[in-house]
């Protein structure tokens, strides 16, 4: 049975997840919700996440929401079926799971917050905060200066191979290089920038960039 | 001793973490950091967590910060102590790490905004904003509104039993409750059962009074 991917293509959340499937092969079908005509916060779709928001996931009649629970369940669903995105070991787990912690608080809420004033707000006709992004980008410097760090003593985050902390990372910073015009911060840094340019570069994220690229 | 925590009794992180040592009734050293002094931000501090926050943790080689990642590993490296944190049936479990995410990415980011106004601010001295209260009790009563419905259906957040997803609420909790901000919570019979109940777990009580 396939697995139904509730989210448009353009939303970071979903990409996180589809990200996920497409590294483990597993057959999905992506069914869009139209978020500029509030279709997540309709009473058919708050069924589904009562948050009213994307993605939601469901398997059979096993329902998820969450993109990083989401990331996790398939993650050790499938672990060793392909290169282990979660660890083989407790300890490398705690690694990945301090990671993506990170990632989930101090890396997204600044990107967050960015993409908000910056896209989301202009196209509602409201004013961007540009103290408010300003401030943002000064943190996720010191965010990139810690990954720096790090990734100078690894080759990824939570180690020295491709976990969920870097994969939760990929829809965050596309939108820093590309719609944001923050591409110095992943630029400015060797270390940061050799890691970029290897995890974009994965068949899987590819593959979810072909279909962000195909939708316009 | 192998395990060792460093972190500060007012801080919410340190609290998520030592509720979890206490639940699974494990032996650990507690490392007072100075805050006021500003050791969180020592060179020395900042090789165990980059980012100069508490709290950190140590159990034999394993270097770990984020008390979210460090109460995952403990649950799942001692699922035979205390209580048992997690639940092995994946599917099972992938529910509780929604509601884990839930704390995580919502009820903490409105919940702590409100501890730090109404709770923090005047440990400190400095003044309440009542905007920003009447901004983060709106938005942390929509999240109470799902959780009221959640708990209608299910005993705790993540299922029939006490796990990770409602212990991470404890410290929160904690400092919101003896605040105005507690009447959110009595407005919601389930949410307010819920709260109780997990408010008076002996290991929970044992952890904010030790």
């Amino acid at each position: 049975m396939v697995v139904k991917v509730y989210g448009p293509i353009q939303a970071a959340c979903p990409q996180r997840v589809l990200a996920c499937l497409f590294e483990f092969g597993v057959d999905f079908e992506l069914i869009t919700v139209d978020l500029d005509s509030n279709e997540h916060k309709q009473p058919d779709f708050l069924q589904k996440q009562p948050f009213g928001q994307v993605p939601v996931v469901e398997d059979g009649e096993f329902r998820l929401f969450e993109s990083r629970a989401i990331i996790r369940y398939y993650a050790t669903k499938y672990g060793d079926k392909n290169r282990n995105l979660y660890g083989t070991t407790l300890e490398e787990k705690a690694l990945v799971d301090q990671w993506l912690e990170v990632e989930a608080h101090h890396f997204n809420d600044m990107v967050y917050t960015i993409v908000l004033q910056k896209l989301v707000i202009p196209k509602m006709g409201g004013r961007t905060d540009f103290d408010l992004v300003h401030n943002c980008e000064k943190k996720l410097e010191q965010v990139f200066d810690i990954y720096e760090q790090r990734l100078s003593k690894n080759n990824y985050l939570a180690g020295n191979w491709f976990t969920l902390a870097d994969l939760s990372h990929l829809p965050g910073i596309r939108y820093l290089m590309n719609e944001c015009e923050l591409g110095h911060l992943v630029r400015d840094r060797k270390k940061v920038n050799l890691w970029w340019d290897d995890i974009s570069n994965r068949p899987a994220w590819k593959k979810v960039m072909q279909m962000f690229n195909g939708q316009g | 001793m192998a395990i060792k925590l460093y972190g500060t009794a007012a801080s919410t992180a340190t609290l998520r973490a030592k509720a979890c040592l206490a639940e699974k009734g494990l032996d650990y050293e507690f490392v007072n950091v100075n805050m006021s002094n500003k050791e969180h931000k020592t060179p020395e501090f900042l090789s165990r967590n980059p980012f100069g926050q508490v709290p950190a943790f140590e159990d034999g080689d394993l270097k770990l910060f984020e008390s979210r990642a460090i109460t995952q590993y403990l649950a799942h490296a001692y699922p035979d102590n205390g209580t048992n944190l997690i639940i092995h049936d994946p599917k099972k479990m992938a529910i509780v790490g929604v509601w884990i995410e839930v704390e995580s990415q919502k009820f903490d980011q409105f919940g702590s905004k409100l501890a730090w106004e109404l709770a923090y601010k005047p440990m400190f001295g400095l003044t309440t904003d009542d905007a920003a209260v009447e901004e983060n009790e709106k938005k942390l009563e929509q999240v109470l509104d799902v959780y009221e419905s959640r708990l209608s259906e299910s005993k705790y957040l993540g299922g029939d039993c006490f796990t990770l997803a409602d212990l991470h609420h404890l410290p929160v909790l904690k400092f919101l409750f003896g605040t105005k901000a507690k009447r959110l919570f009595d407005a919601r019979p389930h949410v307010s059962a819920w709260a109780a109940d997990i408010q008076s777990r002996p290991a929970w009580v044992k952890a904010i009074t030790a």
